[in-house]
């Protein structure tokens, strides 16, 4: 349900919001939203809505990112910045096994299955896409993630309609938000133009539901529900960026020779930044570490990144040896192969890899480039 | 931990102990391990994820009998940290075994066909279950051809057993090396050249191709001129891996993982992957 198909959104004022990180914190929900920290903002534990970093916005562009003041105190007004939930559900680097030598042999012990809860505030339609983008790799095959599969099971999101449209966000062209669709426990959309500082709320599961009952909360007005459809309107209207995506896949796969690969080439550092922000980057690869007699070993996992030269060694050599092959996999992979491979897009518009390359390389300038310049 | 939890996690292995290790060539050994807990039956071309407690894991493909069960067999080339470390291991050793994993060989579309084996190399090991099968079963196909190239006589694995079976007469089998000092009295040259003089049914076959990329190549072409459909021809891949089981996004080969849709793929399905540069 969303605040406008439900009859029963509800409205809670900003003491309502801290009633509903102390309604997550007696269920022992570790709580996690944005707050403003080394100029950007990124998430991190919240104790309190105080925490949150009201009064300001970003300004995002190619390789820029700034923060400025609003004129208001909203606790939402800013876009997504470099990090993503997946910092939580599939952590840089985890432990997955440790070893010992016995008497008899080898014991091996898995490491044991996170117990830890989320309760994750402000995840914005971009983002619920790529949880549940996120959900198919690593869930929704033949094997499971067990490890993803214990954090993302016990997780609770509070979503949030985007109030405004980031400088490099283009989810409208992903079909992807800016408007969160399902995904979540309860959804939140800010008002804060008409004088009364409060949140629509609508309830996306039974859970979500228990919890907003417990919350100093009224049932939202029917102007109310309109203004909260206005500002997912408006913010709709303003996307930084757009890109073409219908058919984008066939584009691609027809375009793997095209020079502007070698063009996007030359100004690519291959740092792998873009892989590190992005939502749905799965990527990972093991390391392997031994106590100095060799009698425990461990094994751990670590986030990868397709712009290594390692990432694709075999021996004799790396497959994906020039920076054309890379970012050509790294592009196709998220807008076409994805499909093949997971039946969805592996990318949902959030501009990250824009806005974060240190270069400003831009997927849909990109994306544009080739399909205003394909060989006949 | 109980066993239930170990099993259930995919990337967590099963110990496994080394019962016999015997050299095939220069760096090249073959280690039969028996895993501690049974471990489930392999379908020849499948590999598996061996690990070398504190150095690392590495795919390795199933060289043994796939009837012979409770023993598990590989052949492996010391190339770098693991599988250096994993040749090094001798009977009574643990090693950490995950799998097996992927497409095999196509065993059940071969019967009622010749079926024409073109190895290079190491790529001998992943086709040697293929072998066993085909001649545990050997009146359900039609002609059998093996060609297989080596670098030198050297390095002709699994050398004795390549002599018992063209001591069969229901198997042809031809072998070439790429450089042979002077005592040599075989073929010479690459293993591809042998295809256009073996004698099978172009019409009714299906080729089994496995050895370095490259070779790969030609050999579809050699399979190709000879009359084989691209639908006839399977070629087993390898790309850099670190999981086996679709989390950690190494073996992507364009649209498909190699993991999960391979190591054997049909020529026609990659065929277009094949002919772009650094896919
Ligand atoms: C499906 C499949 C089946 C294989 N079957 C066999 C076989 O039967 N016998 C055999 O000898 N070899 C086989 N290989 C190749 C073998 O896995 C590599 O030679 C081995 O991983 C090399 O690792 P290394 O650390 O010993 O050496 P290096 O090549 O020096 O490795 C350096 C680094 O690159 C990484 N690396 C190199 N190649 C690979 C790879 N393919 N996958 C993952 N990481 C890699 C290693 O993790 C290591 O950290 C197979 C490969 C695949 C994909
Ligand atoms: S590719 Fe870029 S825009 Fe798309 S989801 Fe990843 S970071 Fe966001
Ligand atoms: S596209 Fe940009 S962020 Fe990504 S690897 Fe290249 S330079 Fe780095």
């Amino acid at each position: 349900m969303s605040p406008t198909d439900s009859t029963q959104h509800a409205v809670v004022t900003p003491e309502g919001l801290q009633a509903l990180f102390e309604a997550l914190k007696r269920r022992n929900y570790r709580v996690i939203g944005p707050i403003l920290r080394d100029g950007a903002i990124i998430f991190d534990d919240i104790a309190s809505v105080g925490d949150l970093p009201k009064g300001w916005t970003d300004e995002q562009d190619g390789g820029h990112y700034r923060l400025h003041r609003r004129d208001d105190g909203a606790l939402f007004g800013y876009a997504v910045g470099p990090h993503s939930w997946k910092k939580f559900l599939l952590p840089a680097t985890q432990r997955l096994w440790s070893a010992e030598r016995t008497e008899h042999g080898v014991a091996i012990t898995p490491e044991p299955r996170p117990s830890e809860r989320f309760a994750f505030i402000g995840v914005r339609a971009c983002d619920l896409n790529a949880i549940a983008i996120q959900d198919r790799v690593l869930i929704g095959g033949a094997q499971a993630d067990l490890r993803y599969q214990s954090r993302r099971q016990g997780a609770f999101i509070v979503a949030l309609n985007c109030g405004v449209a980031g400088g490099t966000c283009f989810c409208a062209s992903m079909h992807t938000g800016p408007k969160a669709s399902g995904g979540y426990d309860l959804v939140l959309t800010e008002l804060v133009d008409d004088g009364e500082h409060r949140f629509v709320v609508g309830v996306g599961s039974e859970g979500g539901g228990t919890v907003l009952a417990e919350l100093p909360h009224r049932s939202a007005a029917s102007e109310e529900v309109a203004a909260a459809e206005a500002v997912v309107a408006h913010t709709l209207a303003n996307m930084g960026r757009a890109m073409y995506s219908d058919d984008v896949h066939d584009l691609l796969l027809r375009n793997l020779d095209h020079p502007r690969w070698d063009e996007v080439a030359a100004r690519c550092l291959t740092c792998g930044n873009c892989t590190l922000v992005c939502p749905t980057c799965f990527c990972t690869t093991v390391e392997e570490s031994s106590d100095l007699d060799g009698s425990r070993t461990a094994r751990s996992q670590r986030w990868d990144s397709c712009f290594t030269m390692d990432f694709s060694y075999i021996h004799g050599g790396s497959v994906r040896a020039t920076a054309r092959s890379r970012y050509r996999q790294w592009m196709t992979h998220k807008l076409a192969t994805w499909w093949d491979q997971f039946g969805t897009t592996g990318c949902v518009g959030c501009g990250r890899c824009i806005t974060w390359c240190p270069v400003g390389i831009d997927i849909t300038e990109e994306v544009a480039a080739i399909r205003g310049s394909e060989p006949s | 931990m109980t066993a239930a939890i170990t099993a259930a996690d995919p990337m967590v292995p099963r110990v496994a102990r080394v019962l016999r290790r015997r050299r095939n060539g220069p760096q090249v050994f073959t280690l039969d391990v028996e895993p501690e807990d049974p471990a489930p039956a392999f379908a020849p071309g499948q590999f598996s994820m061996l690990t070398a407690f504190g150095v690392g894991e590495a795919p390795i493909s199933a060289s043994g009998d796939p009837a012979e069960p409770g023993r598990l067999v590989y052949t492996i080339r010391a190339v770098g940290p693991v599988s250096s470390a994993l040749t090094r291991l001798g009977p009574g050793d643990l090693l950490g075994l995950r799998g097996p994993f992927g497409m095999g060989w196509p065993m059940v579309e071969a019967p009622g066909r010749d079926v024409v084996i073109v190895a290079g190399g190491l790529g001998l090991a992943p086709l040697r279950p293929a072998l066993y099968r085909l001649l545990a079963e050997r009146a359900r196909y039609g002609k059998i051809v093996l060609l297989y190239g080596a670098r030198g006589p050297a390095d002709i694995l699994f050398r004795n057993e390549i002599e018992s079976w063209r001591r069969r007469l229901d198997i042809d089998i031809a072998v070439t090396v790429d450089h042979a000092p002077p005592d040599w009295r075989g073929h010479v040259g690459v293993v591809t050249r042998l295809i256009a003089r073996a004698d099978f049914d172009p019409l009714h076959a299906v080729a089994l191709v496995c050895g370095p990329e490259v070779m790969m190549r030609f050999a579809i072409a050699g399979l190709g001129e000879a009359g084989l459909a691209d639908d006839a021809i399977y070629l087993s891949m390898e790309r850099n891996m670190k999981c086996a089981v679709v989390f950690c996004g190494h073996c992507q080969f364009g649209t498909v993982f190699v993991c999960r849709d391979g190591p054997v793929f049909r020529y026609d399905r990659v065929r277009s992957l094949l002919a772009v540069k650094e896919i």
